[in-house]
């Protein structure tokens, strides 16, 4: 049960056009995603009227760069939160898998050996995840704040305070250099190339559909015959897979394999879910709005960084978008329930008044 | 027809079951504090220097922010929400008071306390205010608050660094001295600790918490006021990390605009490895508490006995990896006992 549905069911006389009922709900996705589409323009504009710097191939490239990494572990993570789940040990994953990689390559293993070993790691973490979610049933937060410690401990065993660097040269350009013929970064455009795959696979398959019907109601998605444990746990797999890749990106953009790269980056992926309009509750999302999310950040962020404002005093205006990415769909009726409250409080609260139920937001990825 | 005998006889090993799953739960607090033990014993064998009163002084005093944060988790954490935003509420509270202390060099050591307390609990009730009004998710908007509170400090405070000797003597004292061998630090935090112990375990208010984070919708057909319930939950949690942030400035006595940053999963695995369940409704206090040290005292034991420091955290993830998988399988256990139990009840 989502907050969505039960939060709305008070309210849905017909006067206030059933905001509960799903075709609305497809409208407030689209206006959702058109908003995010308007943000994105205003920050171009922004941007541009800031500094003539903004609009420029290079730019274009240092953002992608920039964004390239937390944008791609943001599509596996999007079909998990999809279906009500959460993963959370995405980043110290990317930092395992990048050290695995540095480490094997700096003892003389072949790098693509290496890379293998390390995308292998990334399929055994995932597999970890999945199977103590989906067998043992254990709360997928509680499971990946676990393996978020872990990974990122064996990390700091494999390597310690030391740093693997020197891959070739040929590899590493993928931090220096476009791709050819483009300004996009390799990142990026490896990010946009997935995103279609994903998009199709989300939005086209039945299997893609089926991880809708998980997020909404597992017990019925269950006896509608789809796989529900099956399904999750290849999910946590794929992740492990995509953020060991995006380890190994990691390790050849900077030219350093360290246990702590993308140390702290949980936090941001999940960030770029919610804001692209994922429900936390699952069920709700598409990722046309995770792409638009992550140009969106990724413009913000440059024009931001042009004008001089710090990384880290950034996170306000992060933080802010968030804030407003979930409460525009609830805010009208926050604000009716807030004035309805306030007049009561003043003529004494009447007896009886149908009280609507579930003010707790239903937990973390309930 | 069963006779009473026969029905007896199923479902005694049943109930017995049961009452065992029921006490290890219960005692959950128990078997922390043994490990704890068990940890201590083992270090203090292989390195006689550890079983000092120094560095029992030292876990106790390194725990004790962690204990602080841990306590107002719990609160949250029992009613079906999570705040992820305590590290930075505490590294505001941090800074602000050591600016104020920067400008008023001379302002007392209570009202620094007390300046902690309510900024956090401002903080903390702009969170709650937001989610129980606009019924958005904690987890988001914690998340959001994460972020927007730490972007303020690094607004106020880039560069800036408060530096030991604006800070002054008394107030530093609270982060070394200590009373009858232990440190204030633990005093104040293990007070705080069993005052909400004692609050959650006994008043109506914190029973309704319990009753919130069970099941929210029949919390509230009960009478229960839900939403003021779980906005006092999120002000205590504010006002704990708060807290925490005057007692981080009086133990390091320094601090800049990154200080506590990341702690918010590092208090939640303390929590959860506790015995407080991640979705609501079981859990206490004193568990957290001990789910706090005893991640502090496997850090330092691998200091001592010269392990290196750097498995402590694939230590401490498997930690909790194990513990939520033994709260499962007691669950299972304690569920089938109970159909089982239920089921004779039915025959005899």
């Amino acid at each position: 049960m989502s907050a969505e549905t039960v939060s709305g069911t008070p309210a849905a006389g017909p006067a206030k056009g059933a905001k509960a009922s799903p075709v609305d709900w497809l409208g407030s996705l689209r206006r959702w995603e058109l908003a995010l589409v308007l943000l994105f323009g205003a920050t171009l504009v922004f941007g541009a009227s800031q500094s003539g710097a903004f609009i420029t191939t290079t730019t274009l490239f240092y953002a992608g760069l920039n964004m390239g990494q937390i944008a791609i572990m943001a599509l596996p993570l999007t079909l998990i939160v999809i279906t009500g789940e959460i993963d959370l040990s995405v980043a110290a994953m990317l930092g395992l898998s990048c050290t695995v990689f540095g480490y094997a390559f700096a003892h003389g293993i072949d790098i693509y050996l290496a890379a293998l070993i390390a995308l292998s790691v990334g399929v055994v973490g995932g597999s970890l995840n999945g199977f103590l979610v989906t067998r043992l049933g254990l709360p997928s937060i509680a499971v990946t704040i676990g393996t978020l410690t872990m990974f990122r401990g064996i990390a700091e065993v494999i390597i310690g305070q030391q740093e693997a660097t020197g891959f070739p040269t040929s590899l590493t350009a993928i931090g220096v250099t476009p791709i050819p013929g483009t300004k996009i970064a390799w990142t990026f455009g490896i990010f946009l190339a997935l995103a279609i795959i994903y998009g199709g696979v989300l939005h086209m398959t039945p299997i893609g559909r089926s991880l809708y019907a998980i997020g909404l109601n597992r017990d019925t998605a269950f006896f509608s015959g789809i796989r529900v444990n099956r399904i999750k746990f290849t999910l946590y797999v794929l992740s492990g897979f995509v953020c060991a890749f995006v380890g190994i990106l990691y390790a050849l953009q900077n030219d350093a394999s360290r246990y702590d790269a993308g140390l702290g980056l949980e936090l941001n992926v999940v960030a770029v879910v919610l804001f692209g309009g994922v429900s936390i509750f699952g069920g709700r999302g598409t990722i046309m709005g995770v792409v638009v999310s992550v140009l969106v950040v990724g413009a913000f962020t440059d024009a931001l960084t042009l004008i001089n404002v710090s990384a880290e005093a950034q996170n306000v205006v992060f933080g802010v978008l968030l804030l407003v990415s979930v409460l525009v769909p609830n805010g009208a009726d926050g604000y009716n329930r807030l004035r309805r409250r306030l007049r009561r409080g003043r003529s004494g609260a009447p007896p009886g008044s149908p009280a609507p139920v579930a003010a707790v937001a239903e937990g973390p990825a309930a | 027809m069963t006779t009473p005998m026969q029905s007896l006889g199923r479902a005694a090993p049943a109930a017995r079951g049961h009452q065992i799953a029921e006490t290890l739960s219960r005692f959950r607090g128990a078997a922390i504090a043994a490990v704890i033990l068990v940890v201590f014993g083992v270090t203090s064998i292989k390195n006689s220097s550890f079983a000092g009163s120094g560095s029992i002084q030292e876990i106790l005093t390194g725990s004790s922010l962690f204990i602080l944060l841990a306590v107002g988790e719990t609160v949250v954490i029992v009613t079906r929400n999570v705040d992820l935003s305590v590290g930075s509420t505490l590294g505001l509270s941090a800074f602000e008071i050591g600016e104020l202390y920067v400008h008023h060099p001379h302002m007392s050591v209570f009202v620094a306390l007390l300046v902690g307390l309510g900024i956090g609990a401002a903080c903390g009730a702009v969170i709650g205010f937001i989610t129980t009004v606009f019924r958005v998710p904690s987890l988001v908007v914690t998340l959001a608050a994460l972020y927007i509170i730490r972007g303020y400090v690094n607004i106020i405070g880039s560069g800036v660094q408060i530096e030991p000797t604006s800070v002054p003597h008394s107030f530093v004292s609270i982060g070394y001295s200590s009373i009858l061998g232990i440190p204030w630090l633990f005093v104040i935090v293990a007070g705080v600790a069993l005052i909400a112990a004692y609050g959650m375990r006994n008043f109506r208010a914190g029973r309704e918490l319990y009753a919130i984070g069970s099941n929210p919708d029949a919390a509230q057909l009960a009478g229960i006021p839900v939403a003021r319930r779980v906005f006092g939950a999120f002000v205590i949690s504010g006002a704990l990390a708060g807290l925490a942030g005057a007692l981080f400035l009086a133990e390091y006595a320094t601090v800049d605009a990154t200080g506590g940053t990341g702690y918010e999963l590092i208090v939640i695995a303390s929590v959860v490895i506790g015995g407080v369940a991640i979705f609501g409704g079981s859990g206490n206090v004193i568990g957290a508490l001990l789910g706090a040290i005893l991640l502090q005292i496997i850090n330092q034991s691998l200091v001592a006995v010269s392990v290196s420091p750097f498995w402590d955290q694939a230590i401490a993830g498997a930690l909790l990896l194990t513990a939520i998988a033994f709260d499962r399988l007691l669950g299972f256990r304690a569920s089938r006992a109970l159909r089982a139990k239920e089921g004779a009840a039915y025959v005899g």
